[in-house]
């Protein structure tokens, strides 16, 4: 079969089984749209702006487990996709981002539209390439897939000189069936005789953490840590990304750990003398005062990165591989081990985390006659009985989203976590309807996130995504308001925010319908009807309180035991203060 | 410590900016680095020196295996080793100082490779430590300008890092 380079690339889509492609034309990809035109396996969909195509396709990704895949003109359109990378670089997502670049020939003169896409890229993607020959277009576009979604996943760009798209150049094309790099090769199983120790120290625990993380996820051992942890009914705790990977509602998870964990997450974590941190990279935001981490544990890390033990904690049994495969094995050796677990120090350790759990450390104003952002998430998990996918932007919203709706299963919640990129949750929401066509998708988001990516509202109306924007506005960015309130003296700098749109009259401008919510009791009767029109896509733009803020709170420079409660441990909710 | 590493990487376009990129991002620092093909074509050797602890170093030799250029990599610190470094090196010469330099120059087996009427360049090879003597050994006399290319080495015994 004699190819063009812009057959090929959309042959290869094909061959990879690419359903969705997002993007937005323009000058170096004019050839390659025109074999977009001619063909129907591979959908386009058509953001408005190509950060939002990046946004919808790394939230494909993560909402389905198969790589998302973008197509962006050269300059003005690679580097409008540049933060969308980052963003799926940060949280280890699959992603292949297909760039033009100017013709071969001008490369380096500055040309119309030239940017550097492989040089600005570099310190954002897993791995870059510039194609150079059409012939190598095969080759490049299934290494670029295989190195996105293997081992630690991550976007691969590939850039590709308009030239070498021409439709009057054909070459013979074939898919390859394998890859071959002798340079790359991620690890599997996991050293058998770390896993020894691993048991050895697990089994010897007297007051043991499970601190899963996003890697659980991304490595489909949702089931794998199921299952090991149900084997030793230790207490679990989850970073942000790795939420819904152990079931919420279980007794056994005792919430979010890091800046806004739980209390009893937090406190666990720093009286724990054994922990095990499964597909989580120790991240500041877990973290907290380095030095103040943990002081009393040894610590297990299973990681498919070796880059990622020891960067930030020092660990006592590193172990390298699949966590899925590692959990296995893990099992297995626990299950064929002499020692037995120490029921009664785990009781003991139980009633010191049910202690902790007392002190209700979510716990907020629930009389109060403006709406609580909190019982707005609530709502939203009763209305949607807990099933629907949610995606976020950043801010307090997000965190709110985290503590307020328990995810079951993997792969529901949807947020920028390592980046933290306003702007996400629009597009992401509309991937992720996209991937799951009958699921109810909402969208937790602030009034200042949201209008980062609000033209994406014209793409929800294009292909009739009805995803549910639960606006939770505050007028603030509230999560920098919270830190100049607590850090700053109250000294609001530049987080109020003056002349915001009618966000329901804009949304009727797009098409959508548009509901203004001021009042608690309007709430639920909102959230219902909303969720009742299922093909519409609806704006909830929710008034609630200015001031309230995310608790509990690790602020900076502090330990993981120097938590910053709504109020402290004993005091009845009722004396909080407005 | 300072660390000799020896970086066996895909012969690509970009393959240095990866390296260098990685340095600078993560804030290592380079003390030098040399690049050139090997016998195979598709490959290229990168002798890098670097400063760090530890855990610096540990960190350093992951995130460069994590390029996925990098086909093998090891760090000479942890192997017995040949180390070399080429420096050419400019001198201003009187004729009372002529004779002097030249004799230093046989003593650390430097050759005068250019000569004028008021002074040498030399050439020597060996260990960065004994470029770095040479140095301090002549500085009584005025070095015009030196060029030195940065470590290279290889660990002794039969042993290679080329795959296959
Ligand atoms: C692109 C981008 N710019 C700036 C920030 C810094 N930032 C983090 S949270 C936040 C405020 C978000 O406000 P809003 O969307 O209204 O959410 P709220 O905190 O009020 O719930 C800002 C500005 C960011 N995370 N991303
Ligand atoms: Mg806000």
């Amino acid at each position: 079969m004699e190819l063009s380079g812009g057959q090929i690339v959309v042959q290869c889509l094909k061959d990879e089984g690419v359903e969705l492609l997002f993007g937005y034309p323009g000058g170096a990809v004019l050839h390659l749209y025109d074999a977009i035109f001619q063909q129907d396996d591979v959908q386009h969909i058509l953001v408005r702006h190509e950060q939002a195509a990046t946004h919808a396709a790394d939230a494909y990704a993560r909402a389905t487990g198969k790589p998302g895949v973008v197509l962006v003109t050269s300059g003005p359109g690679a580097t409008n996709a540049v933060t969308g990378i980052a963003t799926a670089y940060m949280d280890s997502i699959p992603l292949v981002v297909i760039s033009g670049q100017v013709p071969s020939a001008v490369i380096g003169s500055d040309a119309f539209q030239e940017v550097d896409m492989v040089g600005i890229t570099r310190p954002c993607v897993k791995h870059n390439f510039l194609v150079k020959n059409v012939a190598d277009i095969a080759e490049t576009m299934k290494k670029a897939f295989h190195v996105a979604t293997t081992g630690r996943p991550g976007p691969v760009v590939v850039d590709i000189p308009k030239d070498i798209t021409d439709p009057n150049v054909k070459v013979p094309y074939v898919y390859p069936e394998t890859v071959n790099m002798r340079s790359y090769e991620p690890p599997r199983e996991g050293d058998q005789r770390q896993v020894q120790k691993a048991v050895d120290l697990l089994l010897s625990a007297k007051r043991p953490m499970i601190y899963s993380g996003g890697g659980v996820v991304l490595g489909e051992a949702s089931d794998e840590l199921r299952a090991f942890s149900r084997q030793l009914g230790y207490p679990v705790t989850s970073t942000l990304m790795g939420l819904g990977a152990f079931p919420a509602t279980d007794s056994q998870f005792i919430g979010m750990l890091g800046m806004h964990g739980t209390y009893e997450s937090n406190m666990g974590m720093h009286e724990s003398d054994v922990i095990i941190a499964i597909g989580a990279r120790f991240d500041d935001r877990v973290t907290g005062k380095l030095t103040e981490f943990c002081p009393y544990a040894k610590i297990i890390h299973i990681d498919i990165d070796p880059a990622s033990i020891a960067k930030t904690v020092k660990v006592d049994v590193p172990i390298v591989g699949e966590v899925g495969i590692v959990l296995k094995q893990l099992s297995a050796e626990i299950n064929a081990s002499s020692s037995r677990i120490d029921t009664e120090a785990l009781a003991a350790w139980w009633d010191q985390i049910k202690e902790w759990q007392s002190v209700n450390c979510l716990e907020y104003d629930r009389e109060s006659a403006l709406i609580k952002p909190q019982y707005a998430v609530e709502q939203l998990y009763k209305v949607t009985a807990g099933n629907a996918f949610i995606t976020s932007d950043v801010g307090q919203h997000q965190m709110y989203a985290a503590q307020f709706y328990p995810f079951d299963e993997p792969r529901r919640w949807i947020n920028s976590g390592g980046l933290g990129t306003m702007g996400f949750g629009l597009p992401a929401a509309i991937g992720v309807k996209l991937a799951h066509p009958d699921a109810d998708v909402a969208c937790i988001t602030g009034e200042a996130s949201i209008q980062m990516c609000i033209q994406e509202l014209s793409t929800a109306q294009q292909y009739q995504t009805p995803v549910k924007i639960i606006n939770l506005n505050n007028r603030y960015m509230g999560m920098v308001r919270q830190w100049q309130e607590f850090s700053y003296q109250g000294r609001y700098s530049h987080s109020y925010l003056e002349a915001l749109p009618d966000f329901v009259k804009l949304a009727e401008a797009y098409g959508h319908v548009g509901m203004r919510i001021e009042k608690p009791e309007d709430v639920t009767p909102a959230l219902e009807e909303a969720f009742a029109m299922k093909d519409r896509t609806v704006f909830l733009d929710i008034i609630t309180d200015q001031k309230e803020n995310v608790y509990p709170m690790i602020e900076a420079g502090k330990g993981h035991h120097d938590m910053r409660l709504r109020v402290a441990p004993g005091t009845p909710i009722d004396r909080e203060l407005a | 410590m300072r660390h000799i590493i020896s970086i066996l990487i895909e012969n690509e376009a970009g393959a240095l900016s990866r390296v260098a990129g990685l340095f600078s991002a993560r804030g290592y620092n380079i003390e030098s680095l040399t690049v050139a093909p090997t016998d195979d074509v598709t490959l290229s050797r990168m002798t890098l020196v670097t400063r760090g602890s530890d855990d610096v170093i540990e960190q350093i030799v992951k995130q460069l295996n994590k390029l996925i250029d990098v086909v093998k990599l090891t760090d000479l610190a942890d192997v017995v080793h040949v180390e070399r470094e080429l420096m050419l090196i400019k001198v201003q010469t009187e004729p009372s100082s002529r004779a002097e330099i030249k004799r230093m120059a046989d003593i650390f087996r430097g050759k005068v490779i250019d000569v004028t009427s008021n002074s040498y360049m030399i050439e020597m090879t060996g260990s960065s430590e004994k470029l770095d003597a040479f140095v301090a050994a002549i500085s009584t006399h005025n070095i015009i300008e030196i060029v030195r290319t940065g470590a290279t080495g290889l660990p002794r015994g039969a042993g290679s890092l080329i795959p296959g």
